[in-house]
């Protein structure tokens, strides 16, 4: 009953999705204006079913409804709650149900709160999102759906996919959904502001919490599948440029220029025409991501979500948005009339050098993601690795992160480069001194992380540069929010040029009671014996592992065996300290009887971590900052009207 | 910098967008109907090494040099790889496998460091009797290879008599043993 209850809705949610595209569409016309009044409601009410269905698809599977089809094929009444929850969303069907329920309800609630932008551009993106939605109701309903019935009920279910059965993995999809969501709204806005040539002020502001939202997100997604595939893949690495690690940094690439764009429409109406393109750049990326990695078509560890047939799907649900939107553009951005202009030296023009920057990075990455199938399809099969990504993105990273350091402390429309002398000299000064610090004490390093170690003090001291001379208990928490965001860049930059400079490497072969110096460190291989966990055995090493002679901390980096299915899994162990992490892993038994040990010291390495998650702190202040204001305004006008209706009368 | 994109006429620029997202859709419709054939024979089979003559790439190993496989003898494989490559590591067993059979493998590490190759060598296993050290790609592009890993039959008198592109799997180790096999008979 619940099954077909669920179907049902999201059936009803289909044809009102159809209702506010044609409604919404025919409402811009001046002979059918009056159907305007209907669109609101009903993004209301699709909203509202589609949650209820997605409740439904939660409940089939909390139950464990063995006649579902999709419950019997991914779940088991015996698997603890958490699980069975995230079981709903751990499969093909349930997350693209997930996706539409996410989409649907960002878009009642547009309807519902935004009240800045001109009716006829709200109904517009109204129109575009129930589109973008209704492509992926086809998908669900026609190809994927998840509410079919068994003929017989099963009697016990399969269970989920035990690479699943991690609690960071469970909330690892919602994350980056979200993310992709809040873009697809952007992209309906800019769709909408095209379609009524109304790109302004607005229309910016409108979007941008969405922007800023989806860009938290997506930050917080990649720092943690960063430090994921750091501990699980014991490669002792914390960026691979795999092709699924680049298909969520192209969106998140994308969005932080959007927002950055938004900021500049925002504050001063410029970059009009740059911030629309974005704005359908960033949601393409996110929908080539997920086709790139649901595909199959390169080459990935993610490749258990793969099947070419679902791949045609979104590739055509790919063709038709994106190239219709990127039509729309070509066709109206010669009539979006010229933004507010401003000099070279301003903050503007910094802003749009580091879009510029961004965008550049954004298309290096996505050439050589594609290129192994370029090279393919001429019959070649490359693999495209660091020595590629690493140099070709720093030629656009360091003068970015150069002109990021500048660019706060710039007037809007016009300054004077003489005006900031203080506040251009002292990063300078302290980016110099810590590249003369690292030349001398550290030499020989590669470039690149020279440089990294260099900047990023330097970035350091500039990005706090904003706050000096200011009222601090008066100044925005959008303000704060950007210093904390650029702080976190620089954090980040410095872990990442420590690992590349620093990180010290031991690989032995050690018999118990062997001892190594990795680093700062004295390992010592104690013991080495079997254990057993729930649905796996290993072999687990007992190190201890002494900071410059204190006292000893022990480690357990493990070899696991799983039973069901079967595999392998080495089990890095970690040791953090403030300076940095030491890393173990148990390799193989060598023939002579002693074990391949491997240790990493890494100095300083967690803060690529730290940086991310200060980013991700820094957008959710500026997001609060805008939505304190907007929400302050909304009061105010609204209590602005209550007046002026009792003076009326 | 002024709002220049904007004050022009926008023209023919903003088809651009469009224009590259139609080579992005032709690009992956090639690749997700038209897969490549993954054993495809190479221009260069045939053909003499070109003549190259490279560094050691680590201290345990000696360069590599054209002239060392035109002395006659057995067939020899020469393994296009890099420490920055995973798939490399993945075919490291097969290569084992195939030293262990007494097959000889020479190797050319692209764009590597010695540390790191050293590295390398160190966790999967060192199958080979010289590593030269192809830090421009130089000699990886002449004999007709463009990605890592690859790996190439070379008869005793020099002459390229297979090319095997992508990582060597456990299954193709037969097919490589025939090549070589074949390698040998023809060259005498």
């Amino acid at each position: 009953m619940i099954a077909e209850l669920g179907l049902a809705m999201l059936w009803m949610a289909a044809a009102l999705a159809v209702l506010q595209l044609v409604a919404g569409a025919l409402a811009l016309r001046p002979a059918t204006a009056h159907l305007a009044g209907v669109v609101r409601p009903v993004a209301m009410l699709q909203g509202l079913l589609v949650a209820c269905a997605f409740a439904a698809l939660i409940w089939l599977f909390l139950n464990t409804d063995l006649s579902v089809k999709l419950v019997a094929e991914n779940s088991h009444s015996a698997k603890p709650f958490i699980f069975k929850l995230a079981g709903t969303w751990g499969n093909h069907e349930g997350s693209m149900l997930m996706w539409v329920t996410i989409m649907s309800m960002a878009g009642g609630f547009v309807a519902l709160i935004e009240k800045r932008l001109r009716e006829e551009t709200l109904i517009a993106t109204l129109a575009g999102q129930a589109f973008v939605s209704l492509g992926f109701y086809a998908f669900l309903l026609l190809a994927s759906n998840p509410f079919t019935r068994l003929p017989e009920p099963a009697p016990e279910g399969a269970g989920l996919n035990p690479l699943l059965q991690d609690i960071g993995l469970a909330f690892h999809p919602p994350t980056l959904y979200v993310g992709y969501v809040g873009l697809s709204i952007a992209f309906s806005f800019a769709v909408g502001a095209l379609v009524t040539r109304d790109v302004g002020p607005a229309f910016a502001r409108a979007m941008r919490p969405w922007v800023l939202g989806a860009w938290i997100f997506l930050t917080l997604g990649i720092t943690a599948g960063s430090y994921w595939a750091y501990y699980t893949l014991g490669w002792g690495g914390w960026w691979f440029w795999d092709p699924v690690e680049n298909a969520s940094l192209m969106p998140w690439l994308a969005a932080t220029a959007l927002l950055h764009s938004c900021s500049v429409l925002a504050a001063r109406n410029a970059l009009r025409t740059w911030t629309v393109m974005l704005g359908v750049i960033a949601f393409s990326m996110s929908m080539v991501g997920t086709f790139l990695v649901r595909s199959g078509i390169l080459t990935s560890v993610h490749a258990f979500a793969v099947d070419p047939t679902r791949g045609s799907f979104i590739l055509a649900l790919l063709a038709i948005y994106i190239g219709g939107a990127l039509l729309l553009f070509a066709l109206r951005a010669s009539t979006v009339t010229e933004g507010a202009r401003f000099a070279v030296v301003s903050r503007e023009s910094a802003l749009v050098f580091n879009n510029v920057m961004l965008c550049g990075i954004l298309g290096i990455v996505l050439v050589g993601t594609l290129y192994p199938l370029l090279t393919e399809a001429m019959g070649v099969k490359v693999s495209v690795g660091p020595p590629y990504f690493n140099p070709v993105s720093a030629v656009f990273a360091i003068p970015m992160m150069l002109v990021m350091a500048v660019g706060p402390v710039l007037r809007w429309r016009e300054d004077k480069g003489g005006r900031i002398t203080w506040q251009i000299a002292v990063p300078a000064a302290v980016m110099a001194a810590a590249l003369l610090a690292v030349e001398l004490l550290f030499a020989p390093i590669n470039l690149l992380p020279a440089l990294g170690l260099a900047i990023a003090p330097g970035l350091a001291v500039a990005s706090l540069q904003p706050l000096v001379g200011r009222n601090l208990r008066r100044t925005p928490l959008a303000t704060y929010g950007m210093v904390i965001g650029h702080l976190g860049i620089a954090v980040a930059l410095f872990g990442m040029a420590s690992e590349g400079a620093f990180s010290t490497e031991r690989l032995a072969a050690m018999n118990p009671g062997d001892s190594q110096q990795v680093g700062p460190f004295k390992v010592t291989l104690q013991d080495i014996g079997p254990v057993a966990g729930p649905n796996w055995t290993a072999l687990e090493a007992t190190v201890a592992a002494s900071y410059a002679g204190g006292a000893a901390t022990v480690l357990h980096p493990q070899a696991r065996v799983f039973a069901n299915p079967p595999g392998n899994r080495t089990e890095s162990a970690l040791l953090t300290r403030w300076n940095g992490q030491l890393y173990a892993v148990l390799g193989e038994e060598g023939e002579d009887g002693r074990w391949q040990m491997r240790f990493w010291w890494k100095p300083f390495v967690p803060m690529i971590w730290y940086g991310g998650a200060l980013v991700a702190l820094g957008g959710l202040l500026a997001l609060m900052g805008r939505v304190a204001r907007d929400v302050k305004r909304l009061v105010a006008t609204d209590k602005i009207a209550w007046r002026r209706e009792r003076q009326g009368r | 910098m002024s709002t220049a994109e904007q004050s022009k006429r926008p023209g023919l620029a903003v088809w651009l967008p469009l224009g590259l997202f139609a080579g992005f859709l032709a690009l992956v419709i090639v690749g997700l109907y038209w897969p490549a054939d993954r054993e495809v024979s190479s221009a260069f089979i045939g053909k003499p090494l070109p003549a190259f003559d490279l560094p050691p790439a680590t201290d345990e190993r000696p360069g590599l040099a054209t002239a060392q496989f035109q002395q006659g003898g057995k067939p020899r494989l020469l393994n296009v790889f890099a420490s920055w490559c995973v798939p490399c590591a993945v075919e490291a067993p097969q290569l084992a496998a195939l030293a262990k059979q007494g097959v000889e493998i020479d190797g050319v590490a692209i764009r590597d460091r010695k540390e790191d190759v050293a590295r390398f060598l160190g966790q999967y296993g060192n199958p080979f009797a010289r590593i030269g050290k192809d830090d421009l790609s130089q000699v990886q592009l002449a004999i007709g290879s463009s990605g890592v890993p690859e790996t190439f039959v070379v008869d005793g008198k020099g002459i390229i008599r297979y090319q095997h592109i992508g990582d060597i799997r456990q299954e193709d180790i037969p097919l490589i043993l025939r090549k070589l096999a074949e390698a040998e008979g023809g060259a005498q």
